[in-house]
């Protein structure tokens, strides 16, 4: 099965490589010989794509981490015994998670100040740094989310069993409830990252230089249309090499998760 | 071991006029029965006569409609009782064992007293390994409980809520999971425990278990104790029709 899956991912990057040199093939074909080659253009410029698709990543981690935390919180909030903060967190969660990346994004860029001043400390907010808290809050909702439902997936008896042995709520929560959560979070919040990294280049309307921005500067630097495919084809490849192996990983956490229950 | 206390009329568990309703089902009719300390006695009755949740009832873990239950002089239907304190002396074994998954037979066991006792750790973890060796798993300490079988699982649970060195034991329906066989070390371990002395509130269909090892038997049906006797009287000579009804079915 392991062999199985390495073949069909071998397959799946085999068959990017060649749409690339296929399509680069052919925009070298239909290019006046006047013109360098979509090969040499791609030399030049891909560095540059390849340190705004870094970016991309960066910015992804970092809402990730961001989201994680907050979502965690909120998540555990969902269920707090105290009502108010059970409904607080509850809509926070699906306000956020009902809304669009987008929007979000674009919320987050015309809310926020491009800088705070608290007192004699002035923290500035650069356009990365919007980028980061705007993807952080949908990720934070779909966290919270995770880990509301891996929390009322433990069995009542977990929780039945800990209170007879006088364990309180805080110390049931902790020391015997989340631990067990862990491995029924890490799929799914695994499968989140993706799902963030893919979509990370919704940033590229706050104006910094992600993937996307230095992809459509490097098209109109050189002002080739043909240029166009193999360029988006190139950034598109990136983003499959970093996502692909985390999808595969996913999956045989899931598998593996399955069978021992 | 040392019989550590002997039976005496002082009653360690008075429960009195009990009801017990969730929404509209009443599941506990106006019960009322009294266990003295040092004393084991069965609970026996159809499915969804309210017997696991009478036991719930004693150490607070479902609270009662009216009435009162009294353990150790503290009333548990007291809106300031300190759960807690309560269950401290209260140990509870389930059906399904409930062993925390993600530790190892002998963490399940030192788990409360560590943390909740904030006992000192080296007494803790002697004591644990002793109360494995009393359940008969020496060599399993470092087990997962999904590696144990069901009577080791259950065993652990016994060994778990005896740390916390409880006056009252609450068994229910421990051997409902088992086969035959892993089932018979689940009993001699609570036979032991009754001979010790400890005093045993047991849900159970075993009634051949029952007869050698209770005192006194009560019958519930429909949330009320249709009967109670001492187990020969009981099983020789019930004096209600559904006490019959019941018993021929079961024996």
């Amino acid at each position: 099965m392991q062999s199985g899956l390495s073949r069909i991912s071998l397959a799946g990057v085999l068959f990017g490589v060649m749409a690339l040199l296929l399509t680069l093939a052919h925009s070298a074909l239909a290019s006046a010989s006047t013109e360098s080659s979509a090969f040499e253009e791609l030399v030049r410029w891909g560095p540059l794509i390849f340190k705004g698709f870094l970016f991309n990543l960066l910015v992804a981690t970092l809402a990730m981490a961001l989201g994680t935390l907050a979502g965690a919180f909120l998540g555990i909030g969902q269920l707090s015994p105290a009502r108010p903060v059970a409904l607080g967190c509850d809509w926070t969660t699906q306000f956020f998670r009902n809304a669009p990346w987008l929007v979000v994004l674009f919320y987050c860029i015309f809310l926020i100040p491009y800088e705070v001043h608290l007192g004699s400390v002035t923290i500035p907010f650069p356009a990365w740094m919007k980028a980061v808290i705007g993807l952080a809050l949908p990720v934070m909702a779909n966290v919270s989310e995770i880990v509301r439902g891996a929390v009322v997936s433990i069995p009542t008896g977990q929780w039945e069993s800990a209170a007879s042995l006088c364990f309180n709520r805080r110390q049931t929560l902790w020391r015997i409830i989340l631990p067990q959560c862990i491995k029924r979070m890490l799929p799914p919040w695994m499968n989140l990252y993706a799902i963030l990294t893919t979509a990370s280049p919704l940033i590229s309307i706050v104006g910094v230089q992600d993937g996307m921005t230095q992809t459509r500067a490097a098209l109109t630097a050189t002002n080739r249309p043909d240029l166009m495919l193999p360029f988006y084809l190139y950034l598109l490849l990136l983003f499959f090499l970093y996502c692909y192996p985390i999808a595969r990983a996913t999956r045989a956490l899931e598998a593996r998760f399955a069978v021992k229950g | 071991m040392l019989s550590m206390t002997t039976v005496s009329n002082e009653p360690i568990i008075e429960v009195r006029d009990v009801v017990k309703r969730f929404g509209e089902v009443e599941v506990l009719k106006s019960l009322s029965m009294s266990i003295a300390r040092g004393e084991a006695v069965c609970i026996v009755g159809p499915s969804g006569s309210g017997k696991s949740t009478l036991l719930r009832c004693i150490n607070g873990l479902i609270p009662i409609t009216s009435g009162s239950i009294r353990v150790q002089g503290r009333e548990v239907n007291d809106p300031k009782l300190d759960v807690l304190a309560l269950r401290r002396k209260v140990g509870m074994v389930f059906q399904q064992y409930n062993l925390f998954p993600h530790k190892t037979a002998i963490e399940n066991i030192a788990m409360a007293p560590l943390i909740v006792l904030k006992q000192d750790r080296t007494e803790v973890i002697e004591r644990a390994h002793r109360l494995l060796a009393k359940v008969r798993l020496t060599g399993k300490e470092n087990a997962y409980p999904g590696e144990l079988s069901g009577g080791q699982q259950q065993r652990v649970a016994i060994a778990r809520s005896l740390a916390m060195n409880p006056d009252i034991m609450l068994f229910d329906e421990v051997t409902a999971a088992l086969d035959p066989e892993t089932k018979k070390e689940v009993l001699v371990t609570i036979r032991e425990l009754v001979d010790d002395g400890m005093t045993c509130v047991l849900v159970t269909h075993e009634m051949r278990f029952a007869r050698e090892v209770a005192r006194r038997i009560y019958f519930t049906d429909g949330g009320v104790i249709v009967e109670d006797g001492p187990p020969d009287l009981f099983f020789d000579h019930p004096r209600k029709a559904r006490t019959r009804e019941f018993l021929e079915q079961v024996l």
